[in-house]
């Protein structure tokens, strides 16, 4: 897997300038990269494009080389809000993407409880999603997110609607399946402690420029503990980048 | 156990509360012709008297038939209604275009009231069934295409999005996204669509001769009969109730509690 963008912009009809401006990223195979940034910088827009959900306005983006037209299984994406089908039920949510594929039956059943049991949540496999709390709710739609072994899964703030406590024991479940699956993973966060945790390299994007303001590779051993001495430093640094760019003009 | 227990408590408070209803009708009917004469005996329906006119109209086998052809009418033409309703409706969502010119006018001939169509409806068809069955379906199509326009429009975005990043189609979007996530909404426009339906259903089968509830209700007029009107205005509730709740009102509840709304 490689997927490369090449002088990416990004220009809404209705808003004035260009949201993105100049993009250019590379992400290898296997690799965890978090997108940090101030809110409304474009982050979700970038994440959009490489979905395939919206279209760049100038620039390429290549997955393996080639170009593609709109959303695809090989780039799956997890949202902010779990947006799990209330209509089904938790297993039935799982296999949605299995289902769309049309793949056997019995293969469903198999990679679907394989992620719930990942997950620990074979048992709520009948419940209904309303039955859920809101991290359990998460947990469900990362499994139903995994099951479609997509070349690169895109995560926009997916556990930024949580409380701390369970965005935190979430974030490590996905470091450990990210580990054993060695998945390749854009994932946009706005809080600096989660990108320092999870990511390999942390891309941070300023509202000044419109563009990627730099690129941060974070050399720390896994599992990582926030009160490390480099933790912290890697933390205040790229905090700085995050609301410096933005406060030269306050200033 | 205890939600079953619940429920009786329910139905007896219901029908406790619908005797204490008829009693006082009684009373009111007792007190205004009886002991004040305010109104004259044949002005006034009774409970006494529509229970009588039930009797009479039983017993000269008018009633059933009548109930049964106008059933038979008003749900031929429902089913064309929720056809075609459902069908315009769908256009009106695939085409922008249809979406920005059609639905405005859909809109507008919605708002006629269902007896408008009489008129025009017996200059094509004459005093026949058809007549009746055109009223029905101009009178409830038209909410039905409005309404399940509304339920796919209303479908969140994200639905879609999610659905659409794991590799669905767009057959595969409507199919498993849209349609099941508009199903409340769409079965609560079939619902209002349906008793619309009713409605039009009497508008048309008083303006024309084919046996029916509507014409039992002319019939109970012509003869100044006014616990006839009563019983059949009785019983055209009745009905419209009995299919809210049975069929509609159990989908609903089903459709809710499954997704805890
Ligand atoms: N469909 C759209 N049409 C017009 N403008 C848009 C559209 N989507 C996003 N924008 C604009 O693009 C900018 C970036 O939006 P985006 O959602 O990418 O921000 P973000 O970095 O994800 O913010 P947050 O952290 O709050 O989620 C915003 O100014 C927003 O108003
Ligand atoms: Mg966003």
């Amino acid at each position: 897997m490689s997927l490369i963008l090449k002088n990416v912009s990004k220009t809404f009809e209705d808003a004035k300038g260009d949201v993105l401006n100049n993009i250019n990223l590379e992400i290898q195979n296997g690799e965890f990269v978090c997108v940090v940034g101030q809110s409304g910088c474009g982050k979700s827009t970038l994440l959009n494009l490489i979905a395939g959900l919206e279209k760049p306005t100038s620039g390429e983006i290549l997955l393996n080389g080639k170009r593609f037209d709109g959303p695809s299984a090989n780039r799956v994406v997890m949202f902010q809000e779990h947006a799990l089908f209330p209509w089904l039920n938790v297993i039935e949510n799982v296999k949605f993407g299995m289902k769309l594929a049309s793949l056997p039956a019995n293969e469903q059943e198999e990679t679907a409880m394989k992620y719930l049991r990942m997950m620990q949540l074979e048992e709520y496999r009948d419940y209904a999603i309303h039955q859920l709390s809101g991290g359990m709710r998460q947990r469900v739609a990362l499994a139903r997110a995994l099951t479609l072994d997509s070349e690169i899964l895109l995560m926009d703030e997916p556990f930024s609607a949580l409380d701390k406590q369970t965005s935190n024991r979430l974030r490590a479940e996905l470091q450990e399946i990210w580990l054993k699956t060695k998945r390749t993973i854009l994932f946009i966060t706005h809080s600096v402690e989660e990108a320092v945790y999870l990511a390999d390299r942390v891309i941070v994007i300023s509202p000044a420029v419109n563009s990627i303001a730099d690129v941060i590779s974070i050399d720390l051993e896994r599992p990582r503990y926030v009160y490390d001495e480099k933790f912290v430093d890697y933390r205040h640094r790229i905090l700085e980048e995050v609301q410096g760019n933005t406060g030269n003009e306050k200033k | 156990m205890k939600k079953n227990k619940l429920f009786q408590s329910k139905y007896i408070s219901e029908i406790i509360f619908l005797c204490g209803v008829i009693i006082l009708w009684q009373l009111f009917y007792t007190l205004g012709v009886d002991v004040l004469s305010i109104w004259k005996a044949y002005a006034m329906p009774s409970p006494a008297g529509v229970l009588k006119s039930f009797g009479l109209l039983c017993q000269n086998g008018s009633l059933l038939p009548a109930i049964g052809f106008s059933l038979l009418r008003g749900l031929l033409g429902y089913l064309i209604s929720v056809v075609a309703g459902s069908i315009l409706g769908l256009l009106m969502n695939c085409f922008p275009y249809l979406h920005r010119n059609l639905r405005p006018l859909v809109m507008g001939v919605q708002t006629l009231p269902s007896i408008c169509w009489v008129p025009f409806s017996i200059l094509w068809f004459g005093l026949t069934q058809q007549a009746i069955i055109f009223v029905v379906v101009m009178g409830s199509a038209f909410s039905i295409a409005i309404a399940s326009d509304n339920a796919i429009r209303n479908v969140p975005p994200i639905y879609k999005k999610v659905a659409l990043t794991m590799g669905a189609n767009s057959r595969q979007v409507y199919r498993e996204v849209i349609l099941p996530a508009s199903f409340p909404e769409l079965i609560s426009g079939l619902k209002q669509g349906w008793s619309f339906a009713w409605r039009a259903l009497m508008s048309g089968e008083v303006m024309t001769t084919c046996i029916g509830l509507g014409q039992t209700l002319i019939t109970g007029r012509n003869l100044a009969d006014i616990n006839q009107v009563m019983l059949v205005m009785i019983v055209i509730i009745l009905i419209g109730i009995f299919i809210d709740q049975m069929f509609f009102g159990k989908v609903e509840r089903y459709v809710y509690q499954k997704r805890g709304l």
